[in-house]
């Protein structure tokens, strides 16, 4: 299976190879694309998906490729496209939906909590529900508070659901086929900043497109990224950066920002967890730094912090702190004082390497 | 593989089969006596996916909007049987016809100064919105929803209301702050996000608040307030008050459960709430089919739950005052809930965020039947001759000059990047009516 790349100096499509550039949006769409071809079982729906191909133009070319009975547009009802893609998930279809914003799922959380997280459970595998739920999460383009929100604790906190939030165009491709193979309902969000490149939460500079970023090589075929591994994106030895989605490049641009030698863990996956990695970073480095964009209280982040205490508590030489969204609902104009940038998480860096 | 997809042609079923076939074959099966027969005789199934007749680059085609004569719908006391009008759900009231004149039963409400005050507010309105999109252009805010071809709604809508009550508005009814006087200069603070933001820069542009104007402060999600509008004229009934509500949907969100909840408590405890629907023919890319399905028409929604609903030309600004000041005379005589369809078509785009021309006909908004709701109504004042075509220039540019001026004493006070801009500490407040510890101390960490 083809890992990060090294940088080269190439953009877009290398003639002769299998590898494109694709934005997120794009690596999304191959995703579905690839399932749709394999398996006749794969379906896609959601609000504006068909026709249009979604709001974010994730689904662009789907239906005109597979037909309007495998990828159309639904009634704009939340609870109405996961607890139909339950329903056909129990047929036997595998349903691929999206939400179009993160923001937008609360009337499917009833479906998505009692039903698609117990229906294997309940029923002792009588029935299954092998669904993905897309949604594009998180802030930064001030979208306020509607269209802003990371809510992917709400689903963590569920037994029964699988919670996944890639970083970049591989990962997203990837991790998305597998989730649509997945036997269980798997939770995907997408960061939509880093649809078009790794925004690193400097606003005030332009993006690198994912054109010109060697993240954004995803090869055109099928392949799988495991649910439930994380990936190191920078091997270092003073302290661990726990983080997923946009702020993993945020993070990334503290530690250079701040020249603090940290080891900067992906999860990709939030459910299942590969602790695995995180204990023996944390081992190593005897200090933790967890980031989030979600609020602060009860957010992943706790978690993630109550399991390093159980798992690592002997090494660590310093309280680990959380980088996070403030307890507030996400707010319109003070974007970027709510938004943890990267001065924040720089000095959350140095507040770890000091304690 | 194409899927195994089927256009339904016309006098298609989705199937491919023609309608009298499929009768046929449904009456061969009923006669069969044996169940194993039977079976065999049923064709395999398909999903129907239904489709806008046209797309872009096809010619557009409202035949499909069945547009009846204007005058020609009776107007019903207002204690009728709901079950005695089903029939309103699938016609369109209306006013204005195609001369300029009022007529019919549902005409003469309205007196020419009142109708002179209508035509300014719509006016004001498409003003304020074309003013503000460019703002959007300009940087001057994130982001902006215009009214355009849909002024008569919200503004004939408002006229209909007394002080006191409460609509529970989308992102498409700013005319219910326009038609109540609301200051424009206000409303441009909350859309530039600046230093007298009346919601201190937490809420996207154009999600304003107004208890003092009858305007519930508005989510961004859909048809949430819709429930919400129900349980405040419940509360106004429990009370033993005089006031009522109105509850703002669009024809996509009819689609979610919050709908559904709303007609079934305004059925059951015969709230005193106006529910109004919006059809506008899109929900961003989806067409109305989408959130109908089978049901002829939005309005038919409410005769399942014993609800008067009336179907209203939703450009025709005396109809729309006449129908909503019917139902508000219902509500106040305690005889319950009106849904109201308004027929229009969004002739803009959805927000600044879309591009229509990539799923309808761009010279769509020209073919639509009902057309222009200022241009109506102008019509109507001209041929009253109350109004002329040099007052209505002089007018639009007067106009124009008002909505510039406000521009400018709000932009005195900041833009979204510029200026003056409400504080960090607006971030933190207001979460709850007492800032909790934890809260506390995550502003002062933030430095405030």
């Amino acid at each position: 299976m083809p890992r990060c790349r090294p940088i080269s100096a190439a953009s877009g499509r290398k003639r002769g190879t299998d590898m494109a550039r694709m934005t997120m949006i794009e690596a999304v769409r191959s995703a579905m694309d690839v399932s749709m071809a394999r398996d006749e079982d794969v379906v896609v729906f959601g609000e504006d998906v068909g026709y249009f191909g979604g709001v974010f133009r994730c689904t662009q070319g789907l239906q005109a490729k597979y037909g309007k009975t495998r990828c159309f547009d639904a009634p704009i009802s939340e609870s109405g496209i996961v607890g139909t893609a339950i329903g056909m998930a129990a047929y036997g279809l595998k349903p691929c939906v999206e939400i179009q914003f993160a923001d937008y799922m609360y009337p499917a959380y009833d479906q998505l909590t009692q039903e698609a997280a117990r229906i294997r459970y309940r029923s002792n595998g009588d029935f299954t529900c092998p669904i993905v739920v897309r949604m594009p999460t998180g802030g930064g383009i001030f979208g306020g508070q509607t269209h802003s929100q990371s809510p992917e604790a709400l689903f963590t906190h569920v037994c029964g659901l699988k919670v996944v939030v890639p970083s970049t165009p591989y990962d997203a491709k990837g991790l998305l086929i597998s989730a649509i193979e997945d036997p269980d309902p798997v939770m995907f969000l997408e960061p939509k900043r880093l649809y078009n490149g790794p925004f690193d939460g400097h606003h005030e500079r332009p993006v690198t497109a994912w054109s010109r970023h060697e993240l954004g090589e995803v090869p055109d075929g099928h392949y799988t990224i495991p649910i439930g591994k994380a990936e190191i994106r920078r091997k270092g030895s003073g302290v661990t950066v726990i983080a997923y989605g946009t702020m993993v490049h945020v993070a990334l641009a503290a530690t250079e920002e701040t020249g603090i030698d940290a080891e900067v863990i992906d999860l990709r996956s939030l459910l299942p967890l590969d602790l695995e990695t995180i204990v023996q970073s944390v081992s190593k480095t005897g200090r933790c730094v967890v980031v989030h964009e979600a609020t602060l209280t009860s957010g992943f982040g706790a978690e993630l912090v109550a399991l390093v205490q159980e798992h690592c508590f002997y090494h660590l030489e310093a309280p680990v702190v959380r980088v996070t969204g403030w307890d507030t609902p996400y707010p319109h104009a003070q974007e970027w004082d709510y938004f943890p940038g990267p001065a924040r998480v720089g000095r959350a860096l140095a507040e770890a390497m000091e304690g | 593989m194409a899927g195994g997809v089927e256009e339904p042609g016309p006098g298609k079923l989705p199937g491919g089969m023609a309608p009298f076939s499929r009768g046929s074959e449904l009456r061969k099966a009923q006669s069969g006596r044996e169940a194993g027969s039977r079976m065999d005789e049923f064709s395999r199934l398909s999903l129907h996916v239904p489709e806008p007749a046209v797309r872009p680059g096809d010619q557009p085609d409202f035949s499909n909007v069945k547009i009846p004569k204007a005058g020609s719908v009776p107007r019903p006391e207002v204690d009728v049987d709901p079950e005695e009008i089903r029939d309103l759900a699938y016609s369109i009231i209306r006013v204005l016809n195609r001369e300029g004149e009022a007529v019919g039963p549902w005409a003469g409400l309205l007196s020419d100064e009142e109708l002179l005050t209508g035509l300014r507010h719509m006016m004001l309105l498409r003003a304020f919105d074309a003013r503000m999109l460019m703002a959007q252009r300009q940087g001057k805010t994130s982001f902006y929803m215009q009214h355009l071809g849909e002024e008569a709604v919200s503004c004939a809508f408002r006229k209909a209301l007394r002080k006191g009550d409460m609509n529970f508005p989308t992102y498409r009814q700013a005319g219910l702050l326009i038609a109540d006087d609301y200051p424009m200069v206000e409303m441009m603070n909350q859309i530039f996000s600046n230093e007298l933001d009346p919601c201190h820069g937490r809420q996207l542009p154009v999600m304003y608040t107004s208890k003092a104007h009858g305007f519930f402060t508005i989510s961004g999600n859909l048809a949430t307030q819709y429930v919400q509008a129900v349980g405040w004229a419940m509360a106004s009934a429990i009370k033993n008050d005089t006031r009522i509500a109105a509850g703002w949907i669009g024809d996509g969100s009819t689609a979610e459960s919050d709908f559904h909840s709303a007609l079934v408590f305004a059925s059951t405890y015969k709230a005193p709430v106006i529910l109004n629907i919006v059809n506008n023919q899109w929900a961003i890319s989806t067409f109305q089919g989408i959130a109908r399905g089978g049901s002829g028409t939005f309005a038919a929604r409410g005769l399942g739950f014993g609800i008067p609903a009336l179907r209203v030309d939703g450009n025709d600004y005396l109809a729309v005052y006449a129908v909503a000041r019917w139902a508000a005379e219902r509500a106040r005589l305690n005889l319950g809930p009106t849904l109201i369809e308004y027929v229009t078509y969004r002739v803009g785009a959805h927000s600044t965020s879309d591009d229509p021309s990539a799923y309808r006909p761009k010279t769509e908004s020209e073919a639509w039947p009902l057309g222009d709701p200022v241009l109506r109504l102008k019509k109507h004042l001209v041929l009253r001759g109350v109004w002329s075509e040099e007052r209505h220039a002089q007018a639009e540019a007067e106009i124009m000059d008002e909505v510039i001026q406000a521009q400018k004493e709000a932009e005195r006070h900041g833009t979204l990047h510029a200026g003056g801009r409400p504080s960090v500490r607006d971030i933190f407040e207001g979460v709850y009516a007492e800032m909790p510890p934890h809260i506390r101390r995550q502003r002062q960490k933030a430095g405030y």
